[in-house]
């Protein structure tokens, strides 16, 4: 929505998104998709090169677009085992919501 | 397209985003404002939702809000400096540790510095924008706050990253 709305007063914006069909479902003007966990818009940390590949991606996206609707997937594979990556971008412990839900589901709500 | 949006989803979240839809009073109609120079003449604005704040100078995002009330995430934001400063990151539904490790992950300030000294971009903003994206539907704090906070910086054009 914040691009949405910045692009209404005349900003032009691109999202970079680990879920770009979400993002082009609710109207982001210009998309950018990585195929990336939670908390790693872009990349791994410690490498630049994976960073600035994607940083780069999203900038020729914004210039380049020629119109509303714009995705762009960026074809770089997570290089972590997804059973490691799948866990290690969640928190410690549940979110105040998750708890609340997996309370429900307990109690067959 | 190449990416599956739900590769690192837990399955049990999948229903909550499988049919998105936008806020209430929200559309989802063509919006589009087109770049008015070239790239190598503008100003990039970076924003995370990473909950990212500067340690020793600005306030955490409120957590103990939200675990006060688990459908209320703080809707204010950080300015964050075009370089400097150590980053620190206060969110309850990502782990910080890789983004407190390198921040660039998700607010890639100095990988768009050196896209600028590469003569790709004209520059950097002189501050970037940090959000907490876990936020009530209805985005009333953010549009009351954030935006005009956003609009405040006069951004040439945004580049926004939800963690």
């Amino acid at each position: 929505m914040l691009a949405r709305w910045l692009e209404r007063e005349g900003i032009p914006t691109v999202v970079v998104t680990m879920m770009p069909e979400v993002a082009s479902a609710l109207g982001a003007p210009r998309v950018v998709g990585v195929e990336f966990p939670f908390g790693h818009a872009f990349g791994m940390p410690g490498d630049a090169d994976m960073q600035r590949r994607v940083l780069g991606t999203a900038l020729t996206v914004l210039a380049g677009a020629a119109s509303f609707g714009t995705r762009v997937d960026v074809d770089v594979e997570w290089p972590v085992p997804l059973r490691e990556a799948y866990r290690s971008w969640q928190p410690s412990e549940p979110s105040p919501i998750v708890k609340v839900m997996l309370e429900r589901m307990k109690e067959g709500r | 397209m190449l990416v599956d949006s739900f590769r690192f989803l837990p399955r049990s979240f999948r229903p909550l985003y499988e049919s998105p839809s936008p806020p209430p009073g929200e559309d989802v109609a063509p919006v589009w404002a087109p770049v008015a120079r070239r790239l190598s003449a503008s100003t990039v604005t970076l924003l995370t939702s990473a909950g990212l704040y500067v340690e020793g100078a600005q306030a955490p995002f409120d957590l103990e809000g939200e675990r006060a009330r688990p459908d209320w995430g703080d809707p204010s934001f950080r300015l964050i400096p075009a370089s400097g400063g150590e980053l620190r990151m206060a969110h309850l539904h990502i782990s910080e540790v890789d983004v407190e490790a390198d921040p660039e992950i998700c607010l890639p300030r100095a990988r768009l510095l050196e896209l600028a000294s590469a003569g790709m971009v004209g520059g950097a903003a002189a501050s970037h924008v940090s959000v907490m994206g876990y936020q009530e539907r209805s985005l009333a704090g953010w549009r009351s706050a954030v935006l005009p906070g956003i609009l405040e910086l006069a951004p040439e054009a945004v580049v926004l990253a939800p963690a």
